[in-house]
């Protein structure tokens, strides 16, 4: 059993691509959670819009990319925008991908935070003369990131696991990498290998994770 | 006597609600101006128009000289002219009880961090908390952050001070502290507004107490007037079912 | 041709979409057929779990732990790829659709096994003590004054958490699994075309789009029930 699952000499062989493919999917998850942190901002940000046709469109992107499959986005992306003339490589369709479904999530998380922050603050930071954006930046904003940010956490624990999508369009992170290990070795040590390289990776968060969830609803 | 502020004419709409009903409202410098009324009756929405937290329907506001409703005007710097205290306090969670005080005098007022901190002890000071202020709110019972919501408001100098049900959420034994800096405002010849149920502090500070009912203002006069003889007959219902209390 | 035509042409093309509209309704049904197993098996597994838990026998919760806080911090790709590839070596073979079934019921096990958890020991003590103190046995008191009022809390979290794990059904097309994503990339291949794939991708929203919404409207319930 251990031969098989956990063979030594394959090991020895196969861990500097397991590593290149680790060093990937780190340099994939710094790219892509800023980015859809940011695209997250933008849309709770206009969420606030009382005009409601900027505010239907909004939910309606967000349910859309909400209910579309990230899988199946990338490879629209992929297969997709080569006949429409666009050859972006998989680094660069597994980014807008993940910024657009990742976005709509983070987005989602913001604005319910956002929401939450009683009117009172508002009414208070606007009657010492605060300006809007002085009033969302100071006083809304980090009381609503405060408030999800186990949500927030989470969901950034689900981008980086996301980034093993990035082996179906041969992208060459961590999966990718165990993968063609295996394939070359006829031996699944490598994917082994690679499945306790995420664990080790992600455990602690989510570690973390279940302590704030608990505290959070302990407190509803 | 210059007037501090001059509303007239208010009216406020909440869709088909006519909750002010072509209001006037005269402070002159140095006065404590009280409000009184049954819930409904608009005395919030009123107050709230005064710095343009409610946008009235019609009529005008002057506070300082500066017509509030111009769309030329600069709301936010007039509104540091106008301070304002709320029944939940609405203190910054996130922030210490200087931090609360000394947020618009950094942002608005653009002053540096020095100078703000020092403002802001002294505003702190003047509320009997300079020794809370690393404090959060969570960390100050309600007297102490009603008060702390004070210094916040005095601390950008403001010409007229709104109080919106001050007391109104706080334990009883707590209130009188929150009222004590309220006198001592007083004493110290700031312009007020006040809404509330306290009517001992009305009938001691109070240079004119005015009923409202129904959006509109029925009665005005000295508090003795007001409490001992009033002359309408909805006033005089008012207060005796408050005096009962 | 004008860009826009063109762009029809390519993305929308009838004649295509009407071609491979029978695989793509196949797919739909398979994909339909592992989300209601994934879901059914995935939330009875989590329940039973947090159930198990709530026994309070410290070597087995250690254990719940452990396994839970496994499938949370593996990639559902990482697992369907070690059953489908890896599980040969040890003599077993199991098919795309089954390792597909398996590494997401686990992962949706996993997930909400923590939600039903923290709804349960959010439940007051109080609760607990009313109930035990009337003469009710640990099991009545469970089913008929703990779970109706943990379940209220754990609706949107799990709604929300199962519609994205059902989207992983679409990983199923890395193990050749015909579900839609599946059946639109063959038909891509073969017709030269990327029209199936919007037809694919049409199929998904038509499935998901309204349990999104469902999710959103259930969330908005739920809150002013409070």
């Amino acid at each position: 059993m251990l031969q098989t699952f956990f063979n030594l000499d394959i090991i020895g062989q196969a861990w500097k691509i397991i590593l290149a493919g680790l060093g990937n999917t780190v340099l994939l998850s710094i790219v892509v959670v800023p980015l859809g942190l940011a695209g997250g901002l933008i849309l709770s940000l206009l969420a606030g819009v009382r005009n409601p046709w900027v505010r239907w469109p909004l939910m309606a992107w967000v349910d859309f990319f909400r209910a579309f499959p990230p899988l199946v986005l990338l490879i629209f992306l992929f297969a997709g925008l080569p006949f429409a003339g666009l050859q972006l490589t998989g680094f660069a369709c597994v980014c807008i991908a993940f910024f657009l479904n990742t976005g709509a999530y983070y987005g989602e998380i913001l604005r319910a935070g956002i929401e939450s922050i009683p009117q009172g603050q508002i009414d208070a930071a606007r009657s010492t003369g605060l300006g809007r954006v002085q009033t969302m930046l100071f006083v809304v904003l980090p009381q609503a990131v405060r408030n999800v940010l186990p949500d927030l956490l989470s969901n950034t624990l689900e981008v980086v696991k996301l980034t093993s999508l990035g082996s179906v369009v041969a992208m060459p992170e961590l999966l990718f990498q165990a993968r063609q290990a295996q394939s070359l070795t006829y031996n699944p040590t490598p994917i082994v290998l690679a499945a306790l390289i995420y664990f080790v990776m992600l455990w602690p968060l989510v570690r973390l994770l279940s302590r704030l969830e608990n505290r959070v609803l302990a407190r509803a | 006597m210059q007037l501090v502020v001059e509303a007239r004419g208010v009216h406020k709409h909440f869709g088909t609600l006519h909750v002010l009903k072509g209001v006037d409202l005269l402070v002159a410098e140095r006065e404590l101006v009280f409000v009184i009324g049954p819930s409904g009756s608009g005395k919030s929405t009123l107050l709230r128009c005064l710095n343009r937290l409610e946008e009235p329907s019609s009529g005008s506001i002057v506070v300082d000289g500066v017509d509030l409703l111009d769309p030329r005007t600069d709301i936010n710097r007039a509104r540091q002219r106008i301070g304002m205290v709320f029944q939940s306090f609405n203190l910054y969670p996130h922030m210490t009880a200087l931090g609360n005080v000394t947020l618009a005098l950094r942002k608005v007022a653009g002053k540096s961090r020095a100078e703000a901190d020092e403002l802001g002890q002294a505003a702190l000071a003047r509320v009997g908390l300079a020794d809370r202020a690393g404090h959060t709110p969570g960390e100050l019972s309600g007297g102490q952050q009603q008060r702390v919501a004070i210094a916040r408001a005095i601390a950008l100098e403001p010409r007229v001070m709104l109080f919106d049900e001050p007391t109104s959420a706080l334990d009883p034994e707590l209130v009188g502290s929150v009222l004590g800096v309220m006198r001592d405002l007083r004493e110290s010849g700031m312009a007020m507004v006040v809404v509330s149920h306290e009517m001992g502090f009305a009938r001691n500070a109070a240079d004119r107490v005015l009923f409202m009912d129904h959006g509109t203002i029925v009665e005005e006069g000295t508090p003795a007037a007001i409490f001992q003889a009033p002359s309408h007959e909805r006033t005089r219902a008012f207060i005796s079912q408050i005096q009962r209390h | 041709m004008s860009n826009w035509d063109r762009f029809v042409e390519t993305f929308f093309n009838a004649k295509v979409m009407a071609k491979y509209l029978p695989d793509i309704a196949y797919g739909m049904l398979v994909t339909l057929e592992l989300a209601a197993l994934v879901i059914v098996s995935g939330i009875a597994a989590g329940l039973a779990l947090a159930l198990l838990r709530s026994l309070g026998w410290r070597p087995v919760n250690l254990l719940i732990v452990f396994v839970v806080d496994l499938f949370r911090a593996l990639p559902p790709l990482v697992i369907i790829v070690f059953i489908y590839f890896g599980l040969p070596a040890a003599g077993m073979s199991p098919s795309g659709f089954v390792s597909t079934w398996l590494s997401l019921a686990l992962v949706l096990m996993a997930f909400s096994e923590e939600i039903f958890w923290a709804g349960i020991t959010s439940i007051a003590r109080g609760q607990w003590e009313a109930a035990r103190s009337t003469g009710l046995s640990y099991g009545q008191t469970l089913m008929n004054v703990v779970l109706p009022q943990a379940i209220r809390l754990t609706i949107p979290p799990l709604t929300n958490r199962t519609i994205a794990i059902t989207k992983g059904t679409a990983l199923g097309t890395v193990v050749a699994v015909s579900e839609i994503l599946g059946m639109a990339s063959s038909a891509v291949s073969n017709s030269y075309n990327p029209s199936p794939l919007t037809l694919g991708a049409g199929a998904y929203l038509i499935l998901f789009f309204p349990m999104v919404v469902f999710g959103r409207w259930l969330e908005t319930r739920m809150r002013w029930k409070r």
